[in-house]
């Protein structure tokens, strides 16, 4: 099996039928690669959340992926509002969603701190009326649950 | 336990087509925001809610949910349907609201975690 995937999804603000797929088909990717289900596990939350920010708050995005045997880096670039306060923004239960979103169960201020529970490493970048740039990477041969066998 | 067994102890109707009941139930959560059950649900679980929009299946699928348990008689669109069908993801019924679902449920035998 091959150790190394990369691949490229593209988002498009506010279009909810599609939205869960990118991360849906990233999982598919990392199941077929054979990697252990908590790190497909941990991956997919972390991908599902930053894809759908991208989908509540932005305009369009791209999510990068990259696997080697080390590790899982994601990396998601959007145009859209960006996130004034970062730190605000990291807080649980703090949101900027609007109520239509939030009555859809989104917008509960736990995305953010999900990915970060997650993930080995998390940055983000924004400016603000511009867009945001989130990075996140997961270590795969840190411990034994890690690794690729 | 399989689903099967919860649909027919609750008298679930099942209104998705062609998806498994045989899958093993592991455990129950009920939640109406999408990131605390991507957060908190564990795999295997069913997922008791009162949201309908096409990102639940999408949601149960990632965290590999055994089904979904929607409250008062809410009824998905058939675009949502489809996807379940699609994704595998069985959708149950019920006019009960979450409470007594998940009473029910607690008394079979289900845990959360």
């Amino acid at each position: 099996m091959d150790n190394n995937a990369e691949g490229t999804f593209f988002l498009t603000g506010k279009d909810f039928s599609r939205a869960g797929t990118a991360s849906g088909s990233l999982k598919k990717v990392l199941e077929n690669m054979g990697l252990p289900s908590n790190v497909i596990r941990r991956a997919s939350i972390a991908a599902f959340e930053a894809e759908m920010n991208a989908i509540i708050y932005a305009v369009a995005g791209i999510m990068h992926y990259y696997v080697t045997p080390e590790m899982i880096r994601v990396v998601l670039q959007d145009m859209g509002q960006g996130i004034a306060n970062i730190e605000l923004a990291m807080t649980e239960g703090f949101t900027t969603a609007p109520d239509y979103i939030r009555e859809m169960g989104f917008g509960s201020g736990m995305g953010l701190p999900n990915i970060k529970k997650n993930v080995d490493k998390l940055t983000i970048s924004s400016v603000a009326g511009e867009g945001t740039t989130l990075e996140f990477l997961i270590n795969l041969d840190k411990t034994g649950e890690g690794g690729p066998e | 336990m399989i689903l099967q067994q919860l649909v027919d102890a609750l008298s679930l109707e099942v209104i998705t087509q062609g998806t498994d009941l045989t899958k093993t139930v592991t455990g129950g959560y009920v939640s109406d925001m999408i990131s605390d059950v991507i957060g908190n649900a564990g795999e295997g679980y069913v997922w008791i809610t009162f949201q309908i929009h096409l990102n639940i299946v999408a949601a149960a699928s990632l965290k590999n949910l055994a089904g979904i348990i929607l409250v008062n008689n809410r009824t998905p669109d058939k675009e949502t349907l489809a996807r379940a069908s699609e994704e595998q993801v069985a959708i149950m019924s019920s006019p009960l609201p979450a409470f007594e679902i998940v009473g029910r449920l607690y008394d079979l035998g289900l845990r959360c975690r």
